[in-house]
């Protein structure tokens, strides 16, 4: 199974997801440079956290007119596995293969802490091993992570279960005390209307072994190896 | 031809630095100034052939990158020279 991981100029989680991956998980991993018009065949594409293009004019907002952007977009719509996080998720936005748009933290400080974050729904490629509604601690270094969309667009995310991950207290409540940044519903990711793209602000390849803290984060790794080797969200090639 | 293209985030969307940007006016003693909206201002330089011409580019460039249109909305002067 095979991982891309593209490298947009002033990602700087791109090595995280790659020896998560690589070296963790063991399975084979590429990293792609944002000009590449193509993802070497991979399996599951990866969207590092960063500041891609120094996140002039918006965040995600220049990133997303990158040649490698066209590729993920057809990857995307063949149903293939792809994560966005933190930066990435911005970038999925910003191309439209998420709904929403991502304001400053609303309160205007650059969060950098571990969060607890539970997963929602086990039915997307990203946490198809997880179990139902589990905590996981997880960090989170983001200034513009205050999810928004129109209240229409939340209200159809809720009904159809594309609210993938909500931040939480540690017993799993849904609190605004828990909430780092002002985001609607405590949304911290969501998926696409066919649940195979997912986009998260915490980073969950920066908590993939004990060393540094938390493995928390290995099971959404793993979730999409367990997926594909399911045979789902397999994309034709 | 000159184009000046305002970027605000929607009225419906929270501006957390605007509100920031106030309370700063107030703790000067602009009690006068009842709410800031922050948002971003850009020059375009576009060789057109009329201020309509001008007017539609920087309309295209606004709507397809300088603005979000779920967050953002904005607005286009032109200036003939």
């Amino acid at each position: 199974m095979k991982f891309a991981v593209v490298v947009f100029p002033g990602s700087n989680c791109d090595h995280d997801a790659y020896h998560a991956a690589k070296h963790v998980l063991g399975q084979d991993a590429e990293l792609v440079w944002h000009k590449d018009a193509s993802l070497h065949g991979a399996d599951v594409v990866v969207l590092p956290g960063g500041f891609a293009h120094g996140d002039y004019l918006r965040t995600g907002a220049i990133a997303r007119f990158s040649p490698v952007m066209a590729e993920v977009q057809k990857f995307a719509a063949a149903g293939g596995p792809v994560l966005g996080i933190c930066n990435g998720f911005q970038v999925l936005l910003e191309a439209g293969l998420l709904p929403g748009a991502m304001l400053r933290n609303n309160g205007l400080q650059f969060r950098c802490e571990h969060v607890s974050v539970r997963v929602e729904q086990t039915d997307t490629p990203f946490t198809a091993a997880c179990a139902h509604r589990q905590v996981l601690r997880i960090p989170i270094a983001h200034g513009e992570g205050n999810y928004y969309a129109e209240p229409d667009v939340i209200a159809r995310l809720e009904q159809n279960h594309q609210v993938i991950f909500r931040y939480v207290t540690a017993a799993g409540e849904v609190t605004a005390a828990a909430n780092p940044n002002g985001s609607i519903n405590n949304i911290a990711g969501v998926c696409s209307e066919h649940r195979n793209v997912v986009g998260l602000m915490p980073h969950p390849e920066r908590a993939c072994e004990l060393a540094v803290g938390s493995a928390d984060g290995l099971v959404l790794f793993e979730s999409v190896v367990k997926a594909l080797s399911q045979g789902a969200f397999v994309t034709a090639r | 031809m000159r184009a000046r293209v305002f970027v605000t985030l929607k009225p419906s969307v929270f501006d957390p630095q605007g509100t920031t940007v106030a309370d700063a006016l107030h703790t000067l003693g602009y009690h006068a100034v009842k709410d800031v909206r922050q948002g971003k201002y850009f020059e375009l330089d576009i060789d057109a052939s009329s201020p309509d011409e001008a007017k539609r580019l920087a309309g295209e460039a606004a709507g397809k990158l300088l603005a979000n249109p779920v967050i953002e909305s904005y607005r286009i002067e032109v200036e003939a020279s």
